[in-house]
């Protein structure tokens, strides 16, 4: 599974990045950007919890 | 006819929810002080459904159906900023704050707030006990703070605190929260025209080389956005960190497992934003029929979030009533959820962070000087928290 993230509906709260500072990070603007789209195997419950957080709905997962 | 229970109720200890409302979870009707009928939404489930739907359910202030909780929100219409806005209009205005409240941006804020906090308690300690850690400690630091970050001047902040809590109190009456509206706009309108004159590098300096002098904003429009900023900035996380003081005092068990291990701290100040909900209720209105937990909602009903039912609802948090600093949960709705999610939240988290992080490191006997019940509260509906906190150590 992937992590795409969606620009244009982020709000830049910034809960992506308190979860897995390691995967995400907010450009200049305050938006979101991955840096690490690939989900381990195994790992997949772990990130629904976290793209769940997202206030604006803006991350989702996909094969 | 039943006789519908009143939003807001007094908690009476602040941190239980009113007991007015558990019996009717997760949806119910509940009178307004004007006597209107709306929907309070009390479940978890229900509450995230309501704030993630900003079509359905609208932040629209100056519309009429737009429900005044109390009489405060009367005179709250006639300021125009993003937090009563939807979608478009909402999102362009948050854009173009966002790139100065990012993780990373807040986080380059700790030294500061470190250095600010350290400053406070060495005062405190020089004058020793007892201390009252409002006007001391609590207020002061998320004071200073959104000051530096704004560029207003700290040394106006015994007029904006003073006008700020006429604004978020419970008991404000209309007459009175019209009037500090005024005079806060009026305060902000000339510090930003002084602004234009003689810039300076706060963050209301930049919108007004950015957004104003380019005429994306009007400068009136300007003034409405500061004074968002001005007053959530320093109200909620000066109430938070009080009460916070509080509730680890009241949970020594707990107190002793974050003292034990500082890498807590970050869990710990979640769990206290989910325990302590000090923002009481988001109010929002239908604009179309829609299904609510079973319940025809009907366009033009009055919508009002109950946060501090809905962060214990056991269907979302084991054990909700428990206080617990390792629960590691943030999906409580403390500060609400959707497109209007707190701007300010990781600010708030840092300053709470370090503000009880030290305290409670530095005065290890931290204890208050009265009784618990004896401490004095904040209304029902507005902010929650206590007016006074006189410790001794
Ligand atoms: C006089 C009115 C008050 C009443 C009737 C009241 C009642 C209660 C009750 C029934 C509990 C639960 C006790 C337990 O679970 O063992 C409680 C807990 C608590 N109260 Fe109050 N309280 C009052 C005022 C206050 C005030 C003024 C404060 C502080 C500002 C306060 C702070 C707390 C704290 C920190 C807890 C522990 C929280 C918890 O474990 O849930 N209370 N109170
Ligand atoms: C513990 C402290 C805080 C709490 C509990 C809190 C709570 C909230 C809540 C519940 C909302 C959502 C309102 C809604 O959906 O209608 C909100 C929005 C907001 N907060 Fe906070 N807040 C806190 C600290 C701050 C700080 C430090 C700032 C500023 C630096 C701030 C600025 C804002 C702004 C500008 C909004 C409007 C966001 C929007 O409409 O897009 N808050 N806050």
């Amino acid at each position: 599974m992937r992590i795409t993230a969606d620009q244009e509906r982020c709000l830049g709260a910034g809960q992506c990045v308190l979860s897995a500072p390691d995967r995400f990070d907010q450009s200049d603007l305050g938006l979101v950007e991955v840096l690490d789209p690939e989900v381990p195997e195994g790992d997949e419950q772990r990130f629904r919890d976290i793209l769940d957080l997202c206030p604006s709905q803006a991350l989702s997962l996909e094969a | 006819m039943t006789v519908l229970p009143d939003y807001p109720q007094a908690r009476g200890c602040p941190f239980h929810p009113a007991d007015g409302y558990t019996d009717y979870a997760p949806v119910a009707k509940v009178r307004l002080y004007n006597g209107r009928e709306v929907w309070a939404v009390t479940g978890h489930a229900e509450a995230r459904q309501v704030l993630l739907d900003p079509v359905t359910y609208s932040s629209d202030r100056v519309h009429p159906h737009y429900p005044a909780l109390a009489p405060r929100f009367e005179s709250a219409r006639k300021v125009r900023n993003f937090i009563g806005m939807d979608p478009p209009e909402h999102t362009v205005q948050r854009r173009m704050l966002l790139s100065s409240f990012t993780v990373k941006k807040t986080n380059a804020l700790r030294p500061r707030i470190q250095a600010l906090v350290d400053g406070l308690l060495d005062e405190i300690e020089a004058k020793g006990p007892v201390a009252d850690l409002v006007p001391e400690f609590a207020l002061p630091v998320p004071s200073i703070v959104i000051c530096e970050l704004l560029g207003v001047p700290y040394t106006d902040h015994a007029f904006f605190e003073h006008q700020s809590r006429r604004v978020v109190t419970g008991s404000t009456t209309l007459e009175e929260s019209a009037d500090a509206f005024t005079q806060l706009k009026a305060y902000l309108d000339e510090l930003i025209q002084r602004k234009q004159r003689e810039p300076g590098d706060g963050l209301l300096d930049t919108l007004i080389a950015e957004q104003v002098e380019t005429g994306a904003l009007s400068r009136s429009e300007l003034v409405d956005i500061a004074l968002l900023l001005l007053v959530a900035g320093h109200e909620t996380t000066a109430s938070a960190i009080a009460l916070g003081v509080v509730t680890l005092l009241e949970h020594p068990e707990q107190l002793a497992a974050l003292r034990s291990d500082a890498r807590l701290l970050p869990t710990a100040v979640e769990e206290l934003l989910r325990f302590m909900a000090i923002a009481d209720g988001i109010a929002r209105f239908a604009t179309a029929d829609a299904d609510l937990a079973g319940h025809q909602v009907r366009a033009g009903d009055g919508v009002v979030i109950v946060i501090a039912t809905a962060n214990r609802d056991g269907g979302a948090f084991p054990s909700p009533a428990a206080f617990a600093v390792d629960r590691g949960a943030r999906h409580h709705v403390s500060f609400g959820h959707g497109v209007h999610q707190c701007i300010g939240q990781n600010l708030a988290r840092a300053e709470m962070e370090i503000a009880l992080g030290t305290l409670f490191r530095r005065l290890p006997g931290l204890r208050l000087a009265r009784d618990l019940a004896d401490l004095p509260i904040k209304e029902a509906g507005g902010v929650q928290g206590v007016w006074e906190l006189p410790v001794t150590w």
